[in-house]
C-alpha cells in the first residue's frame, strides 16, 4: 500500500510515454489527423530494409565504448581523490565544479566545445603561444570531437557512482592490505579497484545506453562524421514525421541493449568471487 | 467594476447564463464584427508589425487581432477545430492543396484587391495556388535555398555541380535536410525536385559529395559562426539567412542561383472559408502585399522577397534584397510543392543512406 504512490508515478512518468511508443512503433503512420489507424511490424525490418543502419548502429557502439572506457579511466581516480584524499570545504567545492557540467544547458556545453576545438579556436591559440610555426590545428568535426563533447557530458555519471562506492571502502582494509607488505598499485588492483566495480558497473551502464543514443554532440560537434542511431532517430521524428520508424529504432536499441546487459548479468560476481 | 464582484458570485452567473442557455455569446462578438480580423501566422513574420497594425486601422477603422502557430500541421489543426475564430491565415503554397481538399480556404478574387495586378507573373498563376483555375490565397512573400560562395574563393560558381568539384574537397557544408538535399541531388541530374523519378541517381550524386563535405549544418547560428571561423567555402544557404548573414554579422559571400535552378518556397495569405468577415479579410491581405508596407518593413527589420513586383522595385536601390532575389532569377526557380507521406520517407531514406555514407 505504502508503495502505492511510487508505482503511481511509474506508471504515469514511465510507462505511460513508453507505452505509447512502443504502440506508435507497431502503426504504418503517426495516429494524427482523420486517418484510420493502420498496424504493420515492418518498422522492426528497419535493420533489413536498410543495411547501411548497420554500420551506423556500429559507430554508435563505438562511440558508446569508448566514451564509457574514457569515463571510466578519469572517472574512477577521481573519485577515489575526492573520496579518499579530501574534506570538508575543499570537497564541496570539488563536487560542485563536477556536477557543474550537468547543470548548464547541453547546446551551450557542445558549441562552446565548438569555440574551443575549431580551427582559430581557443585549443589552436594555444598551441601557437608555444609553438608559433605549428600548422593550423583543429579537432572540430572530428570523431574526437564527439568524443570529447559526449565524456564532459557524461563523466559526472561515473565520478558519482564511483564516489559513492570509494567512500564506502573501511580504511581497515588498505591498512590490512599494507600491513600484509602490499604496494600502492597492488592494493588498488587486489582491495580498491574490485569494491569499487560496483560503481563503475552502474556508472558505465547509466553512461553507455543514453551516449549509443546521443544525437545532439554526434550531430554539432562530429559534422560529417556524426552520424549515429541517436540522429538517424531524430530524423524520423523531426524530418520524417514517422514516429513509428523512430519509435521502432529505439526499441530495437533497447532490446539489443537489454539483451547485452541480461547476458552479462552475474558478470561482476563471477568476477569477485573468482 | 468587475472587481466588485467577488469570484463566487462571478462564476454562478457563468454557470447560470451557459445552463440555461442565455448568453448569446456568438452574437456578442458579431456586434463589432466588422472592425476586429484575426490573423493566424508564425510570430513575428510580418503580419504583427506594430507599424503596420497601426496604419491599417488608421486606413479602414479594422483593427488586427493574432493568433500564431508553430508547424504547419499546427495551422491546420487549428483551422479544422477553431471553424470561425481566423480570417486570414499563412499558408505555405505547398499546402494549399491540402487545405484546399479538407475545404479550409475560400478562392480569391484578384480583382478584388487593388494591389494584386502587380504581382509577378510567376506567382499570380503558380500551379501550388490553382485549383481549377481559381486561386486559393494570394501569393505574398517568396525565398529560396541556394548557393552560398566565399568571396574570392568560388567566384565563378554557377552549378550544384561544385558540391562535387575536387578543388572543393574538405570545403562544402550542406544543410541537413532530407527534402532540401534530395531536391539538390534531383536538380544536378536534371529531374523533378518535387517529384525525382529515379532516386538511385539522385543519391548517386549526392554520394559523391562525399570528399568535400566538411559539416552539416541545422540552424543560421551555426551557419553564420561555422563560416565566419573559415570552416567551409561553399554551402547551401536561405536567401532570407543570407540577407542577415550579409547584412549584420558582415560575411563574404555570394548568394547564386545555380544554372541548374534553386529551390523556391512561396508563402500565401488565405481567408479560411468559415470566416465571417471575408471583405474586411481581403482589404488586410491587400494591404500585405502594398509596396508601402513591404519597404517599411524589410528595411525595418528585413523581409523575404515580396511576390508584388512594384514592391520590389519601389526598394531603394542599393537594397540588399536586389542582390539576392533576381527578377531573372525567378525562371530557374523549382517551388516546393506538397509532398505525400510516403515521398517524404522515401527522400528521409535516402538522405540517412546518404550521411550515414559521409561518415564511414
Amino acid at each position: 500500500m505504502l508503495l502505492a504512490p511510487a508505482y503511481g508515478w511509474l506508471t504515469l512518468a514511465v510507462f505511460l510515454p513508453l507505452g505509447a511508443m512502443l504502440f506508435f512503433s507497431f502503426l504504418k503512420a503517426a495516429p494524427f489527423g482523420p486517418r484510420p489507424l493502420q498496424f504493420t511490424i515492418d518498422n522492426y525490418l528497419a535493420f533489413a530494409r536498410r543495411p547501411y543502419l548497420v554500420g551506423v548502429a556500429w559507430t554508435s557502439v563505438e562511440i558508446g565504448l569508448w566514451t564509457t572506457g574514457l569515463c571510466a579511466i578519469l572517472g574512477l581516480p577521481a573519485a577515489l581523490a575526492l573520496a579518499r584524499a579530501t574534506r570538508g570545504r575543499s570537497q564541496q567545492v570539488l563536487f560542485l565544479l563536477i556536477v557543474l557540467p550537468f547543470w548548464t544547458n547541453g547546446l551551450v556545453r557542445i558549441f562552446s566545445w565548438t569555440m574551443v576545438l575549431r580551427e582559430g579556436g581557443v585549443l589552436d591559440y594555444a598551441l601557437h603561444l608555444v609553438a608559433p610555426s605549428a600548422p593550423t590545428f583543429s579537432l572540430l568535426y572530428s570523431f574526437p570531437a564527439i568524443i570529447i563533447g559526449l565524456v564532459h557530458a557524461y563523466l559526472p555519471y561515473m565520478i558519482l557512482t564511483c564516489y559513492l562506492s570509494a567512500a564506502a571502502i573501511d580504511d581497515a582494509y588498505i591498512e590490512a592490505a599494507r600491513s600484509l607488505g602490499a604496494r600502492a598499485p597492488i592494493i588498488f588492483a587486489k582491495v580498491v579497484l574490485p569494491l569499487c566495480l560496483p560503481g563503475l558497473i552502474s556508472g558505465s551502464i547509466l553512461i553507455f545506453v543514453p551516449v549509443i543514443g546521443s544525437f545532439m554532440e554526434p550531430r554539432i560537434l562530429g559534422g560529417r562524421i556524426g552520424v549515429t542511431m541517436g540522429t538517424i532517430i531524430e530524423d524520423q521524428f523531426v524530418q520524417a514525421f514517422n514516429w513509428p520508424l523512430g519509435a521502432a529504432l529505439s526499441f530495437t536499441m533497447l532490446g539489443a541493449v537489454l539483451l547485452v546487459f541480461a547476458l552479462a548479468r552475474g558478470f561482476p560476481r563471477r568476477l569477485l568471487s573468482a | 467594476m468587475t472587481s466588485h464582484i467577488s469570484r463566487r458570485t462571478f462564476q454562478a452567473l457563468v454557470a447560470g447564463a451557459a445552463g440555461a442557455g442565455l448568453l448569446p455569446l456568438s452574437a456578442m462578438r458579431r456586434a463589432h464584427a466588422a472592425t476586429e480580423i484575426t490573423v493566424l501566422n508564425w510570430k513575428g513574420y510580418g503580419t504583427d508589425e506594430a507599424f503596420a497594425l497601426k496604419a491599417f486601422a488608421e486606413a479602414t477603422g479594422i483593427t488586427v487581432k493574432h493568433d500564431y502557430f508553430n508547424a504547419e500541421a499546427e495551422m491546420l489543426t487549428k483551422l479544422r477545430t477553431n471553424p470561425g475564430a481566423y480570417d486570414v491565415v499563412l499558408i505555405n503554397s505547398a499546402r494549399t492543396q491540402q487545405a484546399q481538399a479538407d475545404g479550409l480556404i475560400d478562392p480569391i478574387d484578384f480583382s478584388a484587391a487593388s494591389n494584386a495586378k502587380d504581382l509577378s507573373p510567376t506567382f499570380k498563376t503558380h500551379p501550388n495556388i490553382l485549383v481549377d483555375g481559381k486561386p486559393y490565397g494570394m501569393p505574398w512573400l517568396w525565398g529560396m535555398t541556394s548557393l552560398a560562395v566565399r568571396q574570392g574563393k568560388a567566384e565563378a560558381a554557377d552549378s550544384w555541380a561544385v558540391f562535387s568539384d575536387p578543388k572543393f574537397a574538405g570545403r562544402l557544408a550542406l544543410f541537413d535536410d532530407a527534402v532540401t538535399q534530395v531536391g539538390i541531388g534531383a536538380l544536378l541530374t536534371g529531374q523533378d525536385p518535387n517529384n525525382p523519378a529515379d532516386l538511385k541517381s539522385v543519391t548517386g550524386a549526392l554520394k559523391a559529395m562525399k570528399p568535400n563535405v566538411k559539416l552539416m549544418w541545422s540552424s543560421e547560428d551555426e551557419w553564420n559562426k561555422a563560416f565566419a571561423a573559415g570552416a567551409f567555402d561553399i554551402s547551401d544557404y536561405w536567401s532570407g539567412a543570407a540577407a542577415r548573414s550579409i547584412k549584420i554579422h558582415k560575411l563574404p559571400f555570394d548568394f547564386v542561383v545555380p544554372k541548374e535552378g534553386a529551390i523556391g518556397w512561396l508563402d500565401t495569405l488565405a481567408v479560411p472559408s468559415s470566416s465571417t468577415k471575408k471583405a474586411a479579410a481581403l482589404q488586410f491581405i491587400n494591404y500585405m502585399i502594398d509596396p508601402k508596407f513591404y519597404t517599411t518593413w524589410t528595411t525595418q527589420s528585413g523581409a523575404p522577397a515580396s511576390t508584388n513586383a512594384a514592391a520590389m522595385s519601389a526598394l531603394p536601390p542599393d537594397d540588399l534584397n536586389h542582390k539576392i532575389y533576381k527578377p531573372e532569377d525567378l525562371a530557374k526557380l523549382k517551388f516546393m510543392s506538397a509532398l505525400p507521406d510516403d515521398r517524404r520517407q522515401a527522400f528521409n531514406d535516402v538522405w540517412d543512406e546518404v550521411k550515414a555514407f559521409y561518415a564511414k
